[in-house]
């Protein structure tokens, strides 16, 4: 039975978008703090995961390229993976790195620390990225552009190693907005 | 009252991250995530067919004989 397709099966469209944005201009990378935003706007208000389970661009993306494609090997999860132990240090390490990104951009706009126009994949390969700022903001809007493209492209690069070895949604299970918000749902709904 | 099939799916909600994906492949329409923190399935819809389980990312689905 083919199932039903919905406007949101098609949200995969929003990554490449949002990536190729970010290539010209860097300053389009604000754009990804809607992927912070609104699962966190389901969770608090409504108590649900909605996002997850329909509205992520990078859950669509890993569905058509993993069932649709058939770029996906399927393999099973390591154990460790879908730990809990994992799960929730992941979620701790990637906040962390997303904390520091706002650390890094107030120090750029306190002019302790000059713009770095480097986008840095996996945390520790830089790639010059200097062709896509545009000048005319402020240095620190720049830097955050920078930092959050960096941290989005790297999750991006983990997310489709994973769909790639492993079953085409592997990254949801431990994407840190998702464990995040299942947090949140489970301590509004805890009696 | 409509006949239950004799196998369905199971979810270890110790497990389930409620990512979504077995309410997109359900051809019954029978899973639904409860509560934003695990997924069920709605018995009388459910038929056991496994596509959930084939599908999800956590292995918290298992096609199992109803008791």
């Amino acid at each position: 039975m083919k199932q039903k397709r919905h406007w949101y099966h098609y949200l995969w469209i929003w990554s490449i978008i949002y990536f190729s944005l970010g290539f010209v201009n860097i300053l389009f990378a604000w754009l990804g703090l809607i992927s912070f935003c609104l699962p966190l706007i389901f969770a608090i208000v409504g108590g649900n995961k909605l996002f997850c389970n329909r509205y992520c661009d990078r859950g669509q993306f890993l569905r058509v390229m993993g069932s649709q494609v058939g770029l996906s090997l399927r393999r099973e999860m390591p154990d460790w993976l879908k730990g809990k132990a994992f799960r929730y240090g992941f979620m701790i390490f990637f906040f962390a790195m997303f904390f520091n990104i706002i650390y890094v951009s107030w120090l750029v706009g306190s002019e302790i620390q000059s713009l770095q126009d480097v986008v840095t994949v996996l945390w520790s390969l830089q790639l010059p990225w200097n062709w896509t700022y545009s000048a005319g903001v402020t240095p620190w809007v720049a830097q955050f552009a920078f930092g959050l493209y960096s941290l989005m492209l790297t999750s991006e690069v983990i997310a489709i190693v994973a769909m790639l070895i492993y079953k085409p949604r592997s990254w949801c299970v431990f994407c840190p907005m998702g464990t995040l918000t299942q947090t949140i749902c489970k301590a509004k709904f805890k009696e | 009252m409509a006949k239950l099939s004799p196998r369905h799916a199971v979810v270890n909600r110790e497990i389930c991250v409620a990512c979504g994906t077995c309410v997109d492949v359900c051809p019954m329409e029978a899973m639904q995530i409860v509560q934003g923190s695990f997924a069920s399935p709605l018995e009388e819809k459910c038929v056991g067919c496994g596509m959930c389980a084939k599908e999800c990312p956590a292995s918290a689905i298992k096609v199992e004989v109803r008791s």
